[in-house]
């Protein structure tokens, strides 16, 4: 028991359907405090992941440990690690507190908790109904109280915003800061780039099964999206030609007076243009989004985009 | 994790979905109803001219004929539930939320298995033992048939455990196939289609295959008497009945620690 008890750990993880290898060598770990984002396009393996670290799915090859042992060698586990899988784990005919009960109770978790993660996701009016009844945001709500029951210090969330409407989104978003900063391990999966960027402060990506990055968001996006600075100038000719000389590349966006620098940095275009005594209306260092990077990261690794089916 | 929570959790799960009330509230209905028209087409028969092969079974396997009618129907809605309290697990994913509780399994299938026998056991006890007394009752003029005659009450409490068994029978079934339709459909065939297609085929081997069928032996223990064509003693035929049934659970957990969920 070295390790901490919010450390996820996945080494050489490997699942295969059929021919399909749908996770292959994957490691990574994920640590306490923090919300970290994995991140992949859809079919990249992301929920088998999931399925693999819960004991859901038996991998073909490696292990995945929560706190240094494999999820079905923790007793309670709900009060370990909460799961919000993404295909439904409901019984339609089942009410909301029913199967909160039941859940509850094969952990000896006092039922009193039922009521109180009702209460959290705002489900409490509708918990003596039918879950069959629920709306998509419902039956997510739903999930994310059972994840809760056993007030863990892990966190497994598979698309949580799915089905959420604004509202419902900017609330997970906000939980699960409020989450990472009670000292717990936030592991949130999506395929949404610009939800992560906000959310996130590590990132794992995988493409096809494999690993393609393991870094904090920040530097995520400053390794994988070369900087560019936009300039808005009126003497954009002059200023052109400077930039060339010192081995920058310029793009003209189509706006008048505007053009996007790559290869200088924004405070040596500054020196250039007062060197010359040229006027700088806008000096703007450009912040690639967490959606260009992923999408060149990801290129080769798009399911969809396959070209060479054997 | 412990058992009591185990069993209460399963407890909770089996009451609280519709499907375990109109299973239980059919078998009841069906099994009383029938049992209770037959008795009472026999008993307003019994004076009419022409053969009446009851009457002799009456006097020799009185249970058979008590428990035949609704036994036979209303034991397919034991069947039904057996194999929906599991099967309907994976098909709405409840499953998953249940794994991700008890990650080792087995703990979960034997506190369903045991939850639902008890279950079982305490609706047919009170099934089989309001059929007894309303058939006798209603024969009572006819024929005399108590619970202190010989077989009598092993035959009634050999009911009980017949129905008991099968139920776990339908749910090892249910938790192999995992599809509701296919293993409702399998467990049908087994204990409708399959033991009168055996007994088709003419010789003394087709006739050992069908006697150890699992619930043509079982239902031996709910005879009074041994029939001339049976090849198992009741206690025997039941014990058969129970080795195919752990069989079929052993293999239920084993595929169900093996499979992915």
């Amino acid at each position: 028991m070295a390790e901490a008890p919010g450390l996820i750990e996945a080494r050489e993880l490997t699942k295969r359907f059929g021919d399909k290898v749908a996770v292959d060598h994957l490691s990574f770990t994920v640590e306490p405090g923090k919300v970290t984002g994995f991140l992949g396009p859809n079919g990249a393996g992301k929920s088998t992941t999931m399925r693999l670290i819960t004991g859901l799915d038996r991998p073909d090859g490696g292990t995945a440990t929560i706190g240094g042992l494999a999820y079905a060698q923790l007793s309670k586990p709900l009060t370990r690690v909460g799961a919000l899988l993404e295909a439904r784990g409901l019984h339609p005919g089942r009410s909301a507190r029913n199967h909160l009960l039941f859940l509850a109770q094969t952990q000896d978790i006092r039922a009193s908790r039922v009521d109180e993660v009702l209460d959290l996701v705002g489900l409490s009016e509708v918990a003596n109904k039918r879950a069959g009844g629920f709306s998509l945001g419902m039956t997510q709500r739903l999930g994310i109280a059972a994840a809760m029951l056993g007030d863990p210090p892990v966190l497994l969330l598979d698309e949580p915003g799915n089905g959420l409407d604004p509202e419902g989104i900017r609330w997970v978003r906000t939980f699960m800061r409020q989450l990472a900063g009670e000292g717990r391990t936030v592991f949130v999966s999506s395929h949404l780039m610009s939800e992560m960027a906000v959310t996130a402060d590590h990132l794992v990506v995988i493409g096809r099964g494999k690993l393609i990055a393991d870094s904090s968001t920040e530097e995520f996006i400053e390794r994988s999206s070369e900087r560019s600075v936009l300039v808005r100038s009126p003497d954009l000719g002059r200023l052109r030609e400077l930039i060339a000389d010192e081995g920058g590349v310029v793009k003209t966006t189509g706006e008048d007076g505007v053009m996007v620098v790559t290869g200088l940095p924004a405070p040596r275009i500054g020196e250039l243009a007062a060197g010359a005594s040229l006027v700088l209306h806008e000096l703007t260092p450009q912040l690639p989004s967490l959606e260009e990077a992923f999408m060149e990261l990801t290129a080769d690794s798009v399911e969809y985009g396959e070209k060479s089916r054997s | 994790m412990s058992t009591a929570g185990l069993v209460t959790s399963e407890w909770t799960k089996i009451r609280s979905v519709r499907s375990t009330l109109w299973s239980l509230l059919a078998f009841v209905v069906v099994a009383i109803g029938f049992s209770t028209l037959v008795a009472s087409v026999i008993s307003n028969n019994w004076d009419n001219p022409g053969r009446h092969p009851e009457h002799a079974t009456l006097l020799t396997d009185p249970t058979s004929v008590i428990f035949g009618a609704g036994f036979g129907i209303g034991q397919l809605a034991i069947c039904v539930l057996g194999v929906i309290v599991i099967s309907s697990e994976y098909s709405t994913g409840a499953i998953r939320s249940s794994l991700l509780a008890v990650p080792r399994r087995i703990p979960m299938l034997a506190a369903k298995a045991g939850v639902f026998a008890v279950l079982d056991a305490v609706v047919s006890a009170i099934t089989v033992f309001a059929v007894f007394f309303i058939s006798t009752a209603i024969l009572r003029s006819h024929v005399s048939v108590t619970l202190s005659q010989p077989g009598v009450t092993r035959a009634v409490l050999g009911g009980i455990l017949y129905l008991t068994v099968l139920g776990l029978f339908a749910l090892a079934v249910g938790g192999l196939i995992r599809h509701t339709a296919g293993a409702i459909a399998t467990v049908i065939a087994l204990v409708l289609v399959v033991p009168p297609l055996i007994s088709l085929i003419p010789g003394t081997i087709a006739n050992h295959i069908h006697g150890y069928l699992p619930t043509v032996a079982g239902q031996l223990v709910a005879q009074t008497s041994q029939q001339p064509a049976d090849v198992l003693s009741p206690w025997q035929g039941f014990g058969v009945f129970c080795l195919w049934t752990a069989v079929l659970l052993a293999a239920c957990g084993w595929l169900l620690l093996r499979r992915d969920a």
